[in-house]
């Protein structure tokens, strides 16, 4: 593998955690709910994720406990936002602190261990093809699943009347509502997505991308992928767009130092920090941009009234 | 069955006392069950988590030692929650308070008179209200989530701290391990108990509490901070502005948020640090939320949640419980104040299903 194929596949390896994440937050965020516990819910699925396929040698049980445990943690958010209307800012903050301090705790025993690794597809021919074959057929499972998903959620949100449904919530959930489609549940059921998908980005930082447990590993990922919303003017292809972005990054740390770049190493790894901001800013300063795609109530408590 | 929300005639002020009593119980039974999962004794695992810690003169001490930080930082938060500006980063300006205000002890480490501390103090103020104003300026100029770039100024902060005590401020001194030269004499915070930790971070803390306190019930600044959080329009109508308010309370948590970091280093800590907070500034957000917003409360919140990091610490000693059952017992925490809270403008009422609404037949 040459330097550019590797390097390209790095990327690919940093941004399919962002994008999986951001993906479901996305998701949430159109059905009108802001769920800051995407960190929380991602450091669950790494944790639950590393267990059940280190005790059972099968990533795929990793996959799957990975995806049960972000939807639970994400239905204990829903309920207390959608069902008893708390403020759901403080909740996703609680989501973020317990998700963090659980994981720690069940993870402890297991941290330092080495893991079972998520293999990557080999076809054979296709995936021998230089350049072009590792990075097009070469990469492991997961990434297949996220550019599926990619499609399916665009397509989803902006083919399907149930796109529709769930994007009138986020814009109007007194209308949606008045119209009788069911506001919490819409909600409910875009908050598991997005548990789910921020589940089974944990499960990729320790299934693929470093194949062990360590505490608070997702290290601000959640973050960074409730940003790129922000970035991507929730639109799903953008944000593909921005998770490459971001990955590349991501990893200039390891590869400026190999390039001999005499910068401080801490000041590179807080590189992606400074650079959300900084996109954030750009983005959030073109108001016409920001005005026509935020959901309206975006963050807003819903009660039917009966 | 269906669970329906019936909002209350007014306020109910029993719930609103009643709810963070009710969320600490909840927390303990939690708690209770997590113990019980790991095979300890609940009752002896809550015992040596929340009580015995108060019956030890030592502990005691040191109860009051954490709760001064998150008491300071969480007032500061407290007046930003009020205004519904969300600033979450009080972390990172605990850290770059530490970081300024640090700085004289270090550069100059002959300058020993009694202005020594009063100066780090205020460059200790500065730090985190200039750190605090990244997210306001950029809220204000340009519409950024402060949520997000608050909470990305953390961890910068951190790196910015672990190059700080690896490389320019390491003490030359030290055999080469990461920290900053330790401070002496006139560069420490004054011990106000003997043979305790407990330091003049303790009266600043009274202080803020009182003051906060007085700005929101004494003075017009504290009624723009409530009316803009509740009612926006009303505070735009009555002429209050949002950016400067943003700006306002931005600096004033950052500013706190920078005192309790120079007390840290400068109290208990001793010097500058890779690690100088266990997350202070993420506790003192729950210690807001428990103390409904309310300065006086919050001296009681945070005394609990203080209680968590010194029970955290008993059961890993005495139990062999993991360090992180703390930050557990924390998330939880919020998480039933959050939802107990409910109740004060709610109450439940259980439907029987079969119950189509009224909408779904108009189709």
């Amino acid at each position: 593998m040459s330097m550019a194929e590797a390097i390209i596949v790095t990327i690919v390896i940093a941004s399919t955690p962002l994008l999986l994440a951001a993906l479901g937050e996305l998701v949430a965020e159109r059905s009108g709910v802001l769920n800051l516990g995407v960190e929380g819910m991602m450091i669950m699925g790494a944790v639950t994720g590393f267990i059940a396929s280190y005790e059972t040698g099968q990533p795929i049980f990793g996959i799957l406990a990975s995806l049960a445990a972000g939807m639970l943690t994400a239905s204990l958010f829903a309920f207390v936002t959608l069902v008893l209307v708390a403020n759901q800012v403080a909740s996703g903050l609680a989501l973020t602190l317990l998700g963090i301090g659980f994981s720690a705790l069940i993870g402890e025993s297991y941290a330092s261990k080495p893991g079972v690794r998520l293999a990557q597809i080999h076809i054979p021919g296709l995936s021998d093809i230089p350049f072009v074959g590792p990075i097009l057929f070469g990469q492991d499972p997961l990434v297949y699943v996220t550019v599926a998903l990619t499609v399916g959620v665009s397509w989803f949100l902006f083919r399907t009347r149930g796109g529709l449904v769930l994007r009138a919530v986020g814009d109007n959930h007194v209308s949606a509502h008045a119209l009788g489609y069911g506001v919490v549940r819409v909600r409910f059921l875009a908050v598991l997505f997005g548990g789910a998908c921020a589940g089974l980005a944990g499960a990729y930082l320790s299934l693929v991308s470093t194949s062990q447990w360590l505490d608070n590993m997702t290290a601000g990922r959640g973050w960074i992928a409730l940003a790129l919303v922000v970035f991507a003017t929730w639109l799903p292809w953008r944000l593909a767009v921005g998770a490459l972005l971001f990955g590349a990054v991501g990893i200039l740390q390891f590869h400026a130092q190999a390039l001999g770049v005499r910068v401080p190493a801490q000041f590179l790894s807080a590189l992606p920090y400074l650079i959300t901001i900084v996109v954030l800013v750009l983005i959030s300063g073109n108001r016409m941009l920001m005005r026509s795609n935020t959901p309206a109530m975006l963050g807003q408590s819903f009660v039917p009234d009966r | 069955m269906r669970i329906e929300l019936i909002r209350r005639p007014e306020r109910s002020a029993a719930m609103a006392w009643l709810s963070p009593v009710i969320a600490v119980v909840l927390t303990l039974v939690a708690g209770a069950i997590i113990f019980a999962a790991n095979g300890i004794d609940p009752l002896q695992g809550l015992y040596v988590y929340f009580l015995e810690p108060l019956t030890l003169p030592f502990t005691l001490y040191e109860l009051v030692v954490k709760a001064i930080p998150i008491i300071i930082i969480a007032v500061g938060l407290a007046l930003c929650y009020l205004s519904n500006v969300w600033n979450i980063g009080a972390e990172g300006q605990l850290t770059v308070g530490a970081i300024t205000g640090s700085l004289l002890p270090i550069l100059f480490p002959d300058f020993q008179n009694v202005l020594t501390l009063p100066i780090m103090l205020l460059m200790g103020i500065l730090g985190g209200a200039l750190y605090a104003a990244i997210p306001a300026v950029l809220k204000s100029r340009f519409g950024t989530n402060e949520i997000l770039t608050s909470l990305m100024l953390v961890y910068v902060a951190a790196y910015l701290l672990d190059w700080l005590v690896r490389g320019p401020l390491r003490d030359p001194q030290g055999f080469g391990f990461p920290g900053s030269r330790p401070f002496t004499d006139f560069q420490v915070m004054p011990i106000l108990f003997p043979g305790s930790r407990v330091h003049l971070g303790l009266v600043f803390a009274l202080v803020v509490v009182v003051g906060a306190w007085f700005i929101l019930h004494r003075t017009i600044t504290g009624f723009a901070i409530t009316t803009l959080g509740q009612a926006p329009r009303a505070g735009a109508f009555a002429g209050f502005s949002r950016r400067r308010m943003t700006m306002l309370v931005f600096l004033i948590s950052g500013g706190l948020a920078g005192l309790a970091g120079i007390a840290e280093v400068a109290g208990p800590v001793g010097k500058l640090e890779v690690v100088i907070s266990p997350g202070y500034g993420f506790t003192a957000i729950i210690v807001a939320f428990l103390g409904r917003l309310n300065p006086a409360a919050i001296v009681v919140a945070g005394l609990v949640l203080a209680l968590s990091f010194i029970g955290s610490e008993r059961a890993q000693i005495v139990l062999g419980m993991s360090s992180q059952t703390g930050r557990v017992f924390q998330g939880m925490l919020l998480f039933f104040v959050l939802a107990c809270d409910t109740f004060i403008l709610y109450r439940l009422r259980f439907v029987r299903t079969p119950h189509a609404p009224l909408a779904r037949s108009a189709e």
